[in-house]
C-alpha cells in the first residue's frame, strides 16, 4: 500500500472515531433488524468500538495487513466470526459487520479529498482493498469454526455409537445404530471383539434393529465379525432383523451361514440364556 | 406404453457419503410414492450396492433419480452412470460370486433381484450405465 503515507484516512480515523462508530452503528443495526434475537445491541456497540480502535491503531502504523501490527484486529474479527458462527449468523451477515464500514468512511473520505477526484479514487481503492481483505478473513474465520462443529460431531457419532453393553454374565450385546458401511463400522466391531477378550463372554448379540439398510456389504462386515468372534470363541447371535430385511437379504442371496438370527433383541437374548443353561421365570407378586 | 419421469434429481457419487446421502434420498423418493415398506427396503437397497459399485470399480460417477409414470404404473427409476473401465463380461459379472474385489459378488446379480427392471450397458473403456426401476404394486 504505497498510498499510505499521503493517506487521510489515519487522520480522519483518529478525528471522527466517534461519528464514523454512531454511522456504522446505525448501519449495522438497520441491516440486521430481524437478527436482533442473536445479539445485543449493547454488545454489538462494544465489539464496534473495540474494532474500530485497534484498526485505527493499525491504520496509523502504515504497515502491511499481515503484520504484527494487525495482529489484534485479526483476532478480533476471527474471534468475532467464531462467536456469531455459533450465534447461528450466515457467512453473509458475519461479513457484514466489517463491509458495512466501507460507508461511513467513504463518505469521510469525500469530504476531506474536495475536488480532488485523482487522490479519493487512491484512496478509496485502497480502503476498499483493505475491508475486502479483512472481509474475507471473517468468512474464512466463519467457515473454519463449521468445519471444527462438523468435525466435533463426527467425532461424537464415533464415540456415541458404539457401546458394548453387558446383559448378564458372559453375554454382551452390541447395538448398532445408523449407516454400517463406513469407518466406522471397522471401530465398531473391533470394540466388540475388545469387549469378548475383556469379558471373556461366551455370546455377542448383534443387534441390527437400528440399522435402515443391510446391503452385501453390511452383510460382510457382520459375517467377518461373527467369524473374528467365533475364533475368539464367542457365539454371535444376530437380532433385530426385521421382515423388509430378512425379504431382502434373500433377494441379495447373502448366505448367513449357521449364525443364529433373530426377529427381536428379547428373542435372542432368552435364547443366550438358554445356551448358558439359564432360565428368567416369573414369580406371582400377589403371594 | 409411453412412460414419463418427474421429480428427477441428480447426484453425484464421488465419496462414501455420497452413497448415504443416495440412500436417504432414494428412501424419500419410495416414501413420497406410497411404497411399502418392503419394497422402500429393496430399492435402497440396490441403489446402495449399485452406488457403491459405481464408486468402487467405476471411479465414481453420478445417479439420477426419478419417479416414473407409466399408466397405471408408478414407480422410482435410477440410472447410474460412470466413465470407468467398464464391464468386459456382464454375465459373469452379473453370477453370484464373482468378485474382481474383495466384495461377496453378490451386490449386481441382487441388485437386480431387488428390482423389477435392470439393464446394464456398458462398453469396456467408456464406462458403464445401470437403470433399475422399482415399480409400486
Amino acid at each position: 500500500m504505497n498510498s499510505t503515507e499521503a493517506s487521510k484516512l489515519p487522520e480522519i480515523l483518529r478525528q471522527y472515531e466517534a461519528e464514523i462508530l454512531s454511522e456504522w452503528l446505525q448501519h449495522q443495526l438497520s441491516s440486521m433488524k430481524l437478527r436482533s434475537s442473536l445479539i445485543r445491541e449493547a454488545d454489538l456497540r462494544e465489539q464496534s468500538r473495540k474494532f474500530l480502535a485497534h484498526f485505527g491503531h493499525a491504520i496509523r502504523s502504515g504497515d502491511d495487513i499481515g503484520s504484527s501490527s494487525w495482529a489484534e484486529v485479526r483476532e478480533l474479527l476471527a474471534d468475532l466470526s467464531r462467536t456469531r458462527a455459533r450465534q447461528g449468523f450466515t457467512p453473509s451477515e458475519t461479513a457484514a459487520f466489517i463491509f458495512s464500514l466501507k460507508k461511513p468512511l467513504f463518505t469521510r473520505l469525500r469530504e476531506a479529498c474536495g475536488n480532488d477526484i485523482e487522490s479519493l479514487a487512491v484512496e478509496i481503492w485502497a480502503l476498499t482493498e483493505l475491508v475486502d481483505t479483512l472481509g474475507l478473513l471473517t468468512a474464512e474465520a466463519h467457515q473454519r469454526s463449521r468445519e471444527d462443529v462438523i468435525a466435533r460431531q463426527q467425532q461424537e457419532l464415533m464415540e456415541l455409537s458404539t457401546p458394548v453393553v453387558k446383559l448378564w454374565d458372559n453375554i454382551l450385546a452390541l447395538p448398532l445404530i445408523g449407516t454400517l458401511d463406513s469407518e466406522r463400522t471397522q471401530v465398531v466391531m473391533e470394540n466388540l471383539l475388545q469387549q469378548i477378550v475383556q469379558t471373556g463372554a461366551a455370546i455377542a448379540i448383534i443387534d441390527i434393529t437400528g440399522v435402515p439398510t443391510v446391503d452385501t456389504l453390511v452383510a460382510q462386515h457382520l459375517m467377518k465379525t461373527v467369524s473374528a468372534a467365533g475364533l475368539m470363541g464367542a457365539d454371535c447371535i444376530i437380532s433385530g432383523v426385521r421382515p423388509q430385511i430378512a425379504q431382502t437379504i434373500v433377494h441379495l442371496g447373502v448366505e448367513l451361514g449357521s449364525v443364529a438370527t433373530k426377529a427381536t433383541l428379547a428373542d435372542a437374548f432368552r435364547l443366550a440364556l438358554r445356551r448358558l443353561g439359564a432360565t428368567i421365570s416369573r414369580t406371582d407378586p400377589a403371594r | 406404453m409411453a412412460a414419463q419421469a418427474h421429480n428427477a434429481e441428480r447426484l453425484p457419487i464421488r465419496a462414501q457419503e455420497d452413497v448415504v446421502l443416495i440412500r436417504q434420498t432414494v428412501r424419500d423418493f419410495a416414501k413420497q410414492l406410497g411404497m411399502s415398506l418392503v419394497d422402500q427396503t429393496k430399492i435402497v437397497t440396490a441403489a446402495s450396492e449399485i452406488a457403491r459399485n459405481t464408486l468402487i470399480y467405476g471411479g465414481g460417477g453420478w445417479v439420477r433419480i426419478e419417479v416414473l409414470e407409466s399408466n397405471p404404473r408408478r414407480g422410482v427409476r435410477l440410472i447410474f452412470e460412470d466413465q470407468g473401465p467398464g464391464i468386459p463380461d456382464i454375465e459373469r459379472a452379473l453370477q453370484d460370486g464373482f468378485t474382481t474385489g474383495n466384495g461377496l459378488g453378490l451386490g449386481l446379480g441382487g441388485a437386480r433381484r431387488l428390482s423389477n427392471e435392470f439393464e446394464i450397458v456398458s462398453r469396456p473403456g467408456e464406462g458403464t450405465r445401470i437403470t433399475l426401476i422399482r415399480w409400486k404394486l
